[in-house]
């Protein structure tokens, strides 16, 4: 069992120019790790660091140090697009889940740090399986009606592709969480309008997502997922927002590839992995902060 | 002579309903969802004790399993409840990712599987949901015999950890099973002792094995009948026991010839003692509207086939 009632991270205190090295560190390491497998998904992971620094380095309650299943004192994260597992492996590892160098061994034999994340090789941070897509909201939902029941105050967070609303399942949640009221839950949509076959208005279109999760009785606010002072003023509004009876929506803009110049603009860089030439100039577009693993 | 007479005829699910109930009052972190049939379950009296630990919710299948699955991250145990044909097909990505892959301690319980279900319909009779459950590394699949029998495997998967698939059905059924009978998932019980054949049977085909043995036993066939409760984990060692001394089996189940009891048998005598086996199952179709007992006659899994089988399987010895 972990300290009920973990304060935020010691982390916390970090400032927004912190944050901002950081970012370029996790950058370099989602690049670094997809280039040396040659798999993985760069893109969704790019555009999404900003939002995962902030939430793992200053926003979340946590205590990585002393990880445990349950989560109990401290809030809890759920990765639903699960492909994005390189951002959020380098943000566990840099906030101290596990060795930084274990990131070395992202997507190889006998490793921890599985393709798409999961539980079933303990990887400290990771509570749950994601992958196959649609299913983390539920998950989600479960974990903060958990947290009621034990009378719990800290909140669940989970994020999700916008291609990945497509599946039927993540309504079925929406609607359920406002029916029951499950407003200890702040969950944010990566809106970058990308997904593998293309733009998502192409695909299938979303319509007027605000609208519509509006209309499944979320509070919904909208922010710039790559901009860390909008970041964290939606996230400090979001969790303003829990307690009052309604789940809490982020409809978060990013650009699918944001730090990369070139991997940036279309969905291509979804999930490609960079070649020799491409990773060096990737890198060379991002400062390494805090040291490579 | 049946050692096992009819105490009474009782639905399995009110078995469940019952079990449910009183898990319920034993660990305050037992928790139950349901997708828009509590009646049919028969998960009523647990959603009136217990309001703050039950879960509506509606139409909705999938979400249900991944509910459950977060509700274990807090220490829950919950248990969620619709019709066997949902509760597998309809969710088997949700059960696999979010349930069995990320080792959650979720308990399935799954009501109206089989023929028996009756006037429904094909829609509703699933007849591979054992064999679905079975080939998911860690999970455990209990297929109680009768009221009594459901009762206590489902206090017995409260108290156990990991994932488990309970099966159970619809239409009132002998009830033969003593309450106080000990039950233990993955403890097969051999309820008739006998010589010439091991019948192995699960569900609501137990009282029918039951049946079958006692004509058996007019002709001068001394059959013994097995309770395979428990398809997954497999009580190895009580199949082989059996068959080195009846040298033959029958396996008899409400399920498809595929992927079932039948198979998992087959596949432990094949490893390990290559045995004449004969199946009592649905032939690899669809069933049909009808009433249980019409239903088993015209798929061939009434008493009589039982013992059609037991007679061409002695043959082959």
């Amino acid at each position: 069992m972990s300290a009920p009632n973990a304060a935020p991270s010691k982390a916390s205190r970090a400032s927004t120019d912190d944050l901002a090295r950081t970012c370029s560190q996790v950058r370099r390491d989602i690049i670094r790790m997809v280039h040396a497998v040659q798999s993985g998904h760069p893109g969704g992971s790019l555009g999404c660091t900003e939002f995962m620094v902030a939430l793992y380095f200053k926003v979340l309650r946590h205590d990585p140090a002393h990880w445990s299943m349950d989560g109990a004192g401290q809030d809890l994260f759920f990765l639903s697009n699960g492909h994005i597992s390189p951002v959020w492996y380098s943000v566990l590892a840099r906030s101290g889940y596990f060795p930084v160098k274990e990131l070395a061994t992202f997507r190889r034999l006998d490793s921890r740090l599985q393709g798409h994340p999961t539980t079933h090789e303990g990887l400290p941070g990771v509570r749950m399986a994601s992958g196959s897509l649609g299913q983390g909201l539920s998950v989600a939902i479960g974990a903060a009606m958990a947290k009621r029941l034990n009378g719990d105050p800290h909140l669940v967070y989970s994020l999700h592709g916008d291609g990945e609303l497509q599946e039927g399942q993540v309504w079925e949640a929406a609607m359920s969480a406002a029916a029951h009221k499950v407003d200890n839950l702040i969950a944010t949509v990566d809106w970058n309008g990308r997904q593998i076959d293309g733009d998502v208005d192409q695909v299938m279109p979303l319509g007027d997502l605000p609208a519509k999760w509006r209309a499944f009785g979320w509070d919904v606010l909208e922010m710039n997922g790559n901009d860390l002072v909008d970041v964290l003023r939606g996230l400090d509004d979001a969790r303003s927002r829990t307690g009052r009876g309604r789940p809490v929506a982020i409809l978060m803009r990013t650009e699918m590839g944001q730090g990369v110049d070139f991997m940036t603009g279309s969905h291509h860089w979804h999930g490609v992995a960079p070649n020799d030439e491409q990773a060096a100039r990737a890198l060379a577009q991002l400062p390494e902060t805090l040291g490579d693993y | 002579m049946n050692p096992f007479p009819k105490l009474d005829e009782k639905d399995t699910r009110s078995g469940f309903g019952a079990g449910l109930l009183e898990a319920g009052q034993r660990d305050p972190n037992v928790v139950a969802l349901c997708a828009d049939l509590t009646g049919s379950l028969k998960m009523d009296a647990f959603a009136k004790a217990f309001p703050d630990r039950f879960v509506q919710v509606g139409v909705a299948e999938a979400n249900m399993m991944g509910i459950a699955a977060g509700l274990t991250i807090g220490g829950k145990v919950p248990f969620t409840g619709t019709f066997a044909n949902f509760s597998t097909g309809r969710v088997y990505d949700q059960i696999r990712q979010s349930i069995a892959y990320a080792g959650k301690n979720v308990k399935i319980c799954a009501s109206h599987a089989g023929l028996t279900l009756g006037e429904d319909g094909a829609t509703h009779q699933i007849l591979e949901d054992i064999g679905l459950m079975r080939m998911l590394p860690g999970m455990s699949v209990v297929v109680p015999a009768d009221f009594n029998q459901t009762r206590q495997a489902t206090l017995a998967i409260a108290v156990h950890e990991g994932p488990v698939y309970l099966r159970f059905g619809r239409p009132k059924w002998p009830v033969f099973i003593p309450a106080d009978m000990p039950f233990e998932i993955g403890k097969a019980q051999v309820l008739v002792r006998g010589t010439d054949v091991s019948i192995f049977a699960c569900g609501h085909l137990v009282w029918r094995a039951l049946q079958a043995a006692e004509a058996l036993q007019a002709e001068g066939v001394r059959a013994e009948v097995i309770n395979v409760h428990t398809i997954k984990p497999l009580d190895v060692a009580a199949v082989l026991d059996s068959v080195q001394r009846t040298g033959c089996a029958v396996t008899c189940e409400e399920h498809n010839r595929h992927g079932g009891l039948g198979d998992a048998i087959a596949q432990v005598l094949a490893c390990h003692r290559p045995t004449p086996q004969e199946y009592v199952a649905v032939d690899d179709v669809f069933g049909e509207s009808g009433t249980p007992d019409q239903l088993l006659r015209k798929y061939g899994l009434d008493t009589p086939d039982i013992v059609a089988a037991v007679q061409r399987v002695l043959k082959r010895k």
